[in-house]
């Protein structure tokens, strides 16, 4: 298949300006016969929803949660990044579109991420304009912090809430045009199928989830905004009801899933704590802005630390590893997010974790705590002020920067950070890949378009901090509107799509037999107890580290984990009522193909590149070594109806960035 | 440590529900909601219909856990979802009980899990700032001060769970209500069209079925953000000024 990606002609500071400028508009009187499905109410389907709405389109808008406010967009802590360089530090669109790329480990679309460094921008106006209530100076404007991988200030905050924020920004424009009856919410809704008419798609299949209840929604496109694959590890930052399965029945029906492998391990999130784990808690990237990180520099002093006959605060500094700080000069604590999850990796393969299960370094605020508090007296005019003292105000300087962050640390630990070193490790946290779409945010399906974290484009092998928030809103308010353009200007002769044709009935039959199937398979085993076994085989064999040899036998375990599933699954209760066991069971089955693909995806992909890391391809020094003159493509895979892998390969062309070796010393 | 667990069942909006006993064993550092997924992995393994209970994030931001713990919703630690809830907590031979956010505008679906669409409806009357999309001017072009930027926050940061309504005896959503309007009124953004916004959003919020605020306060101690009555007091200020002293 070949993979056209419709990138506009012209320089590339101009292509996206000339493009709105010569794009083909959908009129406004036409704008009100058309249909638009957005699957997904998260930041990139809310604004989305909520733009489209405003704009005069009929759309419907589902999401499996009871309110679009439940996205997990919710729960995303550290910040949204914008070249605005308000700081005046030497940011501007060229820098972040460099910085992205380059973050990226040069495997994303050059045009693509030029016109999300564009977009970031506005995007800052727009959330102020909705009351995101940003922290500002003294002066009365918005303060930004630093982000890893990134010299400059350009990420824009609201405390440690700033997804919250922003998501709720977005779910109040979505819900002033649901008053305004121009968006039909179908809250409880989960899409269960796509449904192409003529090659197009026209509609989708949702179940009730409080009622079991089956129902065909026509439209003249489909909008995935479904957010992204992390729970195939089980245990990840997402949470519990984040699913592929939107997205994996668009690939089922024909859509692409590209570089499915580029799976992103944040470095600091709260470490495992038993077999009883239902997820992983994130701590913001924010946090290395401020925290240092270090293990003990003896195996010895790490295991009376494991062995709790120490803590972390008797470790002298001369006998701490700040191995970041060692390794990386340029960029210390804030490397970018592979690099820092790899480097803890290594730590605790030499046995110097400070966890009982050895999966844990530390994160130490005392110097900040110090630098703060001295900085505070003296702006307060104290002098000589004690030891207790400047803590006292250092504390209180770091509780304002990080408030909810600490207490959600305590919550969970029962230690106190503001005393004792934080304790974190690397967790799955966010996937590069996705849905494979073109400029125009559309997918090979004519008519289905793809945003936000579903889709594969903008962060290419490792995504910065702070760009997924801006991703998702440059694509829900600023890019979507605009390109859906292009597709819905032919449709403006297309009557409503019927929900009474061939194509809707199959759809609906084959999810009907698909329910009854995993409901009388009447086996042993729970869902979750499948899900657990998938997530320990993605995480070992798929995980920081991969090989030939691990990915092949990953990928047989899968297909004998799907055999088991298939023949022993237990699902408890009946379809027609609120179940979230038949849920779970439905998502579990989409991940385990999922789950098959990545590791053909991570095997096919013989180098190094951003959280993608081949152990036979690296440098004397243990960084990724990439391998530009074979793989400098998107892998974008179709899955056909025996299970098996395609793949079609879009070349990237780089014309503006010269391809270097990722450096952060 | 070993627990008893009673929690409520109920299969679904009309028919009645009841209490039953569970034996669990659990871990301190186990969270609440982990604690009842060991209780569920028990039941599925007896061929047995688990609990169901709304729960997404599990890291106190999404808001969707609704639980009633030994009487007060989240359970006892103060800014604590239930989720966040852990069972260091608890001690062996506790009983504990479980049940649904109780509220007339927020009817059980099934077991722990309750409709609040309601909350919604309110935020759809006039939770928002009426601007388009693309329509901005700068970020910087409207200076805010500081603390009242914070201030705004601190009411803007409500999660939408309703515990305010199931501590609330009267059963009512004055302080999610006060929540968002104290957020979009102490904005300029807001403030714009901020005498409509505070009528609407309260006609909606008395449509919806909620009761009366009669100062009681049960709200502002539940709330696991830990939003201040405050917000409740100044938005009556707000509503009257609009009512009676403001433009039609």
């Amino acid at each position: 298949m070949e993979l056209k990606a419709n990138i506009p002609e012209g320089p590339l500071a101009e292509k996206w300006d000339n493009y709105r400028g010569k794009m083909d508009l959908v009129a406004p009187n036409n704008k009100r016969r058309l249909d638009v499905i957005v699957v997904g109410t998260g930041l990139a389907g809310a604004s989305a929803a909520a733009t489209l709405g405003e704009l005069g389109y009929n759309v419907k808008a589902f999401t499996f949660h009871d309110s679009p406010r439940r996205a997990h967009s919710i729960a995303a802590q550290g910040g949204i990044n914008a070249a605005k360089n308000y700081q005046n530090d030497g940011d501007s669109v060229h820098r972040l579109f460099y910085d992205t790329i380059k973050g990226g480990d040069y495997r994303s679309r050059e045009a693509n991420v030029h016109r999300l460094a564009e977009c970031s921008r506005e995007i800052i106006d727009q959330a102020v304009a909705q009351g995101v209530p940003f922290a500002r100076e003294y002066g009365g404007l918005l303060t930004n912090r630093s982000f890893g991988g990134v010299q400059v200030s350009r990420t824009f905050y609201a405390r440690g809430q700033t997804g919250q924020q922003l998501l709720i920004g977005a779910y109040q424009s979505l819900s002033r045009q649901i008053g305004k009856g121009q968006v039909e919410m179908y809250n409880r809704h989960e899409m269960l199928d796509l449904v192409k008419i003529d090659g197009k798609a026209r509609g989708i299949i949702t179940r009730n989830l409080l009622t079991g209840e089956i129902t065909r929604h026509a439209a003249h496109c489909v909008v995935l905004a479904t957010g992204g694959y992390g729970n195939v590890f089980y245990l990840s930052t997402n949470a519990m009801g984040c699913n592929v399965s939107a997205a994996w029945r668009a690939v089922k029906k024909g859509a692409l899933m590209a570089n499915p492998c580029f799976t992103q391990i944040h470095p600091t999130c709260i470490p495992v704590s038993g077999e009883y784990q239902s997820k992983l808690t994130l701590m913001s990237e924010s946090l290395r802005n401020d925290g240092r990180v270090w293990v003990p520099k003896t195996v010895e002093d790490a295991q009376a630390i494991r062995d709790g006959k120490k803590t972390g605060l008797d470790i002298a500094e001369a006998d701490r590893d700040y191995y970041l700080e060692r390794r990386y000069p340029a960029f210390g604590n804030l490397v970018p997010r592979d690099v820092a999850s790899r480097a803890a990796k290594i730590a605790t393969d030499e046995n110097k974790g400070i966890v009982k299960t050895g999966l844990g370094v530390f994160l130490d605020f005392a110097a900040a705590i110090e630098r703060y508090g001295k900085g505070e007296a003296l702006s307060q005019n104290i002098d000589n002020p004690s030891k207790e003292k400047i803590t006292e105000l250092g504390e209180g300087v770091i509780k304002a920067k990080y408030g909810n962050l600490f207490q959600m640390y305590e919550k969970i630990t029962g230690e106190n950070p503001y005393k004792y070193p934080m304790k974190i490790y690397p967790a799955v946290h966010y996937t590069m890949g996705g849905i494979w779409v073109d400029y125009n945010l559309q997918t090979n399906v004519p008519g289905l378009f793809a945003l936000g974290e579903a889709n594969f484009s903008d962060h290419g092998a490792n995504r910065l901090g702070a760009s997924a928030l801006m991703q998702g809103l440059a694509d829900g308010y600023f890019v979507i509107p605009y390109t859906i353009g292009q597709f819905l200007a032919d449709e403006i002769r297309t009557p409503k799509i019927s929900t009474d044709t061939p194509e809707f009935e199959a759809a609906e039959k084959a999810t009907k037999e698909r329910i009854s199937g995993l409901l009388s398979v009447n086996g042993n085993q729970s869902v979750e107890s499948f899900h657990r076994r998938l997530g320990k085989i993605m995480w070992e064999y798929c995980g920081m580290s991969r090989n030939a040899e691990g990915l092949k036998k990953g990928r047989a375990m899968i297909q004998e984990l799907r055999k088991e599933f298939a023949s022993d699954l237990y699902v408890p209760g009946s379809k027609d009522e609120y179940n979230p066991e038949l849920e779970k069971a439905m998502r579990v089955e989409d991940f385990i193909d999922l789950g098959e693909l990545m590791m053909v995806d991570a095997l096919e992909r013989n180098e190094s590149c951003g959280g993608h890391f081949r152990e036979e391809y690296k440098s004397p020094e243990g960084e990724a070594m990439r391998n530009d003159e074979d793989y400098t493509y998107v892998a974008a895979w179709g899955w056909d109806e025996n299970n098996m892998p395609v793949l079609n390969k879009e070349d990237l062309v780089f014309n503006n960035v010269e391809l270097k070796t990722r450096s952060y010393k | 440590m070993k627990l008893t667990l009673k929690v409520w069942r109920q299969k679904n909006n009309n028919t009645k529900g009841h209490f039953e006993s569970y034996a669990v064993e659990a871990d301190e550092h186990m969270s609440f909601l982990e604690m009842l997924d060991v209780l569920n992995e028990t039941l599925i393994a007896q061929k047995k219909v688990p609990v169901v209970f709304d729960h997404d994030c599990r890291e106190g931001i999404c808001g969707a856990c609704s639980l009633v713990i030994n009487g007060r919703p989240h359970g006892p630690q103060v800014g604590t979802t239930a989720c966040q809830l852990h069972m260091r907590s608890y001690k062996d031979g506790d009983t504990i009980t479980v049940e649904p956010f109780r509220a007339r505008s927020f009817p059980v679906i099934k077991d722990l899990a309750v409709d609040r669409s309601s909350f919604d409806k309110i935020i759809q009357a006039g939770g928002y700032v009426s601007i388009n999309t693309g329509q901005a001017p700068d970020g910087n072009a409207i200076p805010i001060e500081k603390d009242q930027a914070s201030d705004a926050f601190d009411s803007a940061t409500c999660i939408g769970c309703g515990a305010c309504v199931a501590a609330c005896p009267n059963g009512s959503a004055m302080l999610f209500t006060a929540a968002k309007v104290n957020h979009l009124e102490k904005l300029p953004q807001g403030k714009v069209e901020h005498q409509m916004r505070v009528k609407n959003m309260v006609k909606q919020m008395d449509k919806e079925g909620f009761g009366k605020c009669s100062n009681v306060g049960a709200c502002e101690v539940e709330c696991p953000k830990e939003i201040s009555t405050k917000n409740i007091a100044d938005m009556n200020r707000y509503y009257f000024a609009a009512v009676f002293g403001g433009q039609s």
